[in-house]
C-alpha cells in the first residue's frame, strides 16, 4: 500500500502503524505530533493505529520561528 | 519590581516575550534569549526533518517556556489542526494563533482568525491571537474567550514601529485581558512606546534576531520594556502647547 508521509509518497507494508512510521523517520522520543488525514493521532494510540492505504500523514515538530 | 505579567492566571516576571525566528544559529539565539530575560518564547510547528531542530532542547535547558504558534496557516481549519498538533507535541494548550492573509503583508485575516479563535477556545485552548490593530476585532476576540489580544504595531518583520498608536490605546482602554504588542518593533524605543501606551507586554523576534548584535539588542529591548512599564505606571505629564517654567519666577 502507499501513503504520503510529509509530502513524500512511500510504499508501506499493510498494517504499518503510526509508531512504525515514526521509527522509519527516526523521530525523536518527544516533541513530535502526528496527523493522519487531517486528524491528530494521540501519542497513546500510535502503537495501535494502522496507517490506511492512500493516507496523508503529517509528522510535525517544533522549530525556530515566530 | 513586583509587577508580574498575568495571562490566564499564570504569572511571568518578564513582560518581554521573544520569538525564536530569524536567529543565525542556536548559539546566537541562546545568548539573545538569556539577555532578553524572557520567560516565554514562540516556536513554529514544521514537518520533521526540516531545518531548525534542537530549539526545544535549548528552551528546556534555559527554563524558558515554549509557546507554539500557527505561523504559515491561511485558514481557520489549518490553524486549528496545527494548534492541536502543537498541543500533542509539546503538551501545552497555550497557542499563539496566527492566520495570515498573504505573504506580501503577512497581515492577519480577521475572518479566519476569529473563526479559529472560537473553535480553539471551545476546544479548551488558551488562545493568544496575533491580530490587526483594530479595536473592534480585538473586542470580538476577547468576547470569543481569548486569554489576551496581540495587535501588531506594523507588519511582521518591517521594524516600522507602532504606526497607529491611537488604535493601540483604544484597544488597551477597552480590553480586560492583557494586550501584547506583537510585530513591527524595530528598536528599544518602539518597545518602550508600546508599554507607555498601556500594553501589558511586547512580543518581538526579528528586531533582536536580525540586529547586528542580537545579544545587545535583546538587552536593549528588555530595558525598553521595563522603562516603558515604569513610565506608564508613573503617569506621564500632560502635553502642553506653550512652555511652562519649572523654576520659580524671579522676584520682581
Amino acid at each position: 500500500m502507499k501513503a504520503r508521509i510529509n509530502g513524500v509518497e512511500r510504499e508501506l507494508a499493510d498494517g504499518t502503524t503510526v509508531a512504525a512510521v515514526l521509527t522509519m523517520l527516526d523521530a525523536p522520543a518527544g516533541g513530535v505530533a502526528v496527523a493522519v488525514d487531517g486528524e491528530v493521532v494521540p501519542r497513546a494510540t500510535w502503537g495501535t493505529t494502522a496507517v490506511p492505504d492512500g493516507a496523508v500523514v503529517e509528522v510535525l515538530t517544533a522549530v525556530q520561528g515566530g | 519590581m513586583d509587577d508580574p505579567l498575568v495571562i490566564a492566571g499564570r504569572e511571568f516576571g518578564s513582560r518581554l516575550v521573544m520569538g525564536t525566528g530569524g536567529a543565525a544559529n542556536l548559539a546566537v539565539l541562546e545568548r539573545a534569549l538569556v539577555a532578553s530575560g524572557t520567560e516565554l518564547t514562540t516556536v513554529a510547528m514544521r514537518r520533521l526533518d526540516s531545518t531548525g531542530g534542537g530549539v526545544l532542547d535549548l528552551l528546556s535547558r534555559l527554563g524558558i517556556e515554549a509557546l507554539p504558534n500557527t505561523a504559515g496557516c491561511r485558514t481557520a481549519a489549518e490553524a486549528v489542526l496545527t494548534a492541536r498538533l502543537a498541543r500533542e507535541a509539546l503538551g501545552t494548550d497555550w497557542v499563539k494563533l496566527e492566520v495570515v492573509a498573504d505573504d506580501r503583508t503577512l497581515l492577519p485575516d480577521p475572518v479566519e482568525l476569529l473563526d479559529a479563535a472560537e473553535r480553539l477556545v471551545d476546544d479548551g485552548f488558551t488562545v493568544l491571537p496575533y491580530t490587526n490593530d483594530d479595536p473592534v476585532l480585538a473586542q470580538r476576540l476577547e468576547q470569543a474567550g481569548c486569554a489576551a489580544v496581540m495587535p501588531l504595531g506594523s507588519p511582521i518583520g518591517t521594524g516600522l514601529g507602532i504606526r497607529n498608536p491611537h488604535n493601540i490605546e483604544l484597544i488597551v482602554a477597552r480590553a480586560s485581558v492583557p494586550v501584547v504588542l506583537d510585530a513591527g518593533v524595530g528598536t528599544a524605543s518602539d518597545a518602550a512606546l508600546a508599554m507607555e501606551l498601556g500594553c501589558a507586554a511586547v512580543l518581538l523576534a526579528t528586531a533582536v534576531t536580525r540586529a547586528q548584535d542580537p545579544e545587545r539588542m535583546a538587552a536593549a529591548m528588555r530595558a525598553g520594556v521595563e522603562a516603558g512599564r515604569l513610565a506608564r505606571l508613573a503617569g506621564r505629564i500632560p502635553k502642553r502647547f506653550w512652555a511652562h517654567a519649572s523654576s520659580p519666577a524671579p522676584e520682581g
